[in-house]
């Protein structure tokens, strides 16, 4: 059976030309950068290369990149590194209602500890209303933490109208923009950011390894102690092989970014397409406005069904998807961004998430578009909910389970 | 992280549907949670002839539905009232852990449909 995999919002396949530079840093150029011999200076070269890399891709100079495990520990360090040089000023954080975890469960940590957070709501469509954003700024906020684009919906934020906010009212601004690089152009001047994360596994690099943007002048708290490496921002001995495969995963990202942008749309907008027009009783899961969307994700809530069976059933057919139903979170509660977009409890549990990659292919896709409606009817038939009059339409009241 | 069984229930589910003449009718879980399961009794002379489900929900709802309705078939109905959410997890070989609260319904929709059934022979 050919496997189809649609979930490169969870993680993507190591591109080979990445893995082929990778493979000398395991046991030939072994050496640790920050020593001064021969076995040292071979692979602290590779490192500085990598970070031009990963600069040029975002705009950025390359001592304003710091390496990281993972785009969690980027966004940990963004926020908590940046409480403390900023504690005379104030202690109030504004970030969105539908953040990745990595920043969501931070910010509630730290109001346990005593700091003001602001969740900004999302519309229906999942979009923010930016004058939200200049309500919420008070003269104690010291950052604003708003995501490039959402991993659930693809939805795209306004993150240089936001980093124009930011700087009228001078205030810290990251961005977790682990979904966004990559896939759409990422400048982090025209968007006045001051950090910015980057996950290596979305884009064809290995798991284990990401980056941190950090402007130059930014003051940090060191997040972990040890060692001086990273201009002393990140203790630890470096991962060179992964640092490497970001390096050359974001060089690709960079002259392919407008081919695999038009590819990957035709795709998903060929699934949307199809899904759409051949699946009734359906909700988008997101905007409607495809330019405002990353090119490679589709969310959709199927009525009547219960998204964990529905995975299950496509995985039989190879096909690999991912849904905001509780059964797959390992919560009793569907995903927040879904709370947090007022969408109605069962439709919730039923959002499905196709993510597509380069590699995705037409007849992949229309193996999908063969498979899904006799699957999702299938569903259909066993469920209670189905042709019972309720209807399918959003809740009014917004009496979703949420987790803020 | 499903049992062979809990797979065979899933894929192939035995009972789904309603029962048109139903007398004994009993739904329990809820949308919140994300599971919901309706259970249709045939009985006659005290004893389960036909039981058909329909749910909403994950796979492990789905199998459990399904299982129950194999066990409850040909049983009187205080031998399927001593039917517990437990028994028809072993008898699927176990669900896993997060799923023994929120998806293992199964035996209490039957005892819904139970109660139903007697209110309406009462």
């Amino acid at each position: 059976m050919n496997q189809i995999y649609l979930d490169y919002n969870a993680t993507s396949p190591v591109r080979p030309e990445v893995l082929e530079v990778m493979l000398p840093f395991y046991m030939e150029q072994f050496g640790n950068p920050s020593s001064v011999h021969w076995a040292g200076r071979q692979v602290s070269g590779a490192l500085e290369k990598a970070r031009e890399q990963v600069a040029s891709l975002i705009n950025a100079s390359p001592a304003e990149i710091v390496f990281v495990s993972c785009g969690s520990e980027g966004d940990n360090m963004a926020i908590k590194g940046s409480l403390d040089p900023l504690k005379e000023k104030g202690n109030h954080i504004i970030t969105t209602a539908v953040e990745h975890p990595a920043v969501l469960e931070t910010c509630e940590a730290l109001e346990k500890d005593g700091y003001e957070v602001t969740y900004l709501p999302v519309s229906k469509d999942g979009q923010l209303d930016l004058a939200d954003l200049e309500k919420a700024i008070t003269d104690k906020t010291i950052l604003i933490s708003i995501m490039w684009a959402n991993n659930e919906t693809g939805n795209l934020y306004p993150i240089e109208e936001i980093g124009k906010i930011a700087k009228k009212y001078n205030i810290r601004f990251h961005t977790d923009a682990v979904q966004a690089v990559g896939k759409i152009p990422v400048d982090v001047q025209k968007a006045n950011l001051d950090l910015l994360v980057i996950s290596g596994h979305k884009i064809g690099a290995p798991k284990g390894v990401g980056a941190i943007y950090i402007r130059r002048g930014t003051r940090m708290k060191s997040f972990m102690h040890g060692g001086h490496q990273e201009r002393n921002r990140r203790a630890g001995t470096q991962n060179v092989a992964g640092i490497v495969g970001l390096g050359k995963a974001c060089e690709m990202a960079a002259s392919e970014q407008k081919d695999y942008y038009k590819r990957v749309r035709a795709m998903r907008d060929r699934l949307e397409d199809g899904v759409l027009s051949q699946v009734p009783d359906i909700k988008l899961n997101g905007t409607p406005d495809r330019d405002d969307r990353l090119p490679n994700t589709l969310n959709v809530s199927f009525a009547y069904i219960e998204g964990e069976s529905l995975l299950l059933n496509l995985d039989m057919f190879g096909i690999a998807a991912s849904s905001g139903s509780a059964c797959t979170s390992g919560s009793l509660e569907p995903s927040h961004v879904m709370g947090a977009m007022c969408v109605e409890v069962t439709l919730a549990h039923s959002s499905t998430r196709f993510s597509l990659g380069p590699e995705t292919t037409e007849e992949e896709i229309d193996k999908v578009l063969e498979v899904l409606p006799a699957t999702v009817q299938r569903l259909r038939d066993m469920s209670p909910l189905y042709n019972c009059g309720k209807t399918a339409e959003g809740c009014e009241t917004c009496e979703t389970v949420r987790r803020i | 992280m499903y049992t062979d069984k809990v797979m065979d229930h899933f894929t192939n589910p035995r009972n789904v549907g309603e029962i048109e003449n139903a007398n004994g009718v009993g739904e329990v879980g809820n949308a919140s949670c994300g599971d919901i399961m309706k259970i249709f009794l045939k009985v006659e002379d005290n004893i389960i002839q036909d039981v058909k489900f329909k749910t909403f929900g994950c796979g492990a709802a789905i199998a459990t539905s399904s299982m129950v309705t194999e066990m409850a078939i040909g049983k009187t109905i205080d031998e399927a009232l001593e039917l517990s959410n437990q028994a028809v997890a072993e008898a699927l070989d176990g669900l896993p852990a997060q799923k023994m609260h929120c998806s293992n319904l199964a035996a209490d929709a039957l005892h819904e449909a139970i109660k139903n059934y007697k209110a309406g022979n009462g």
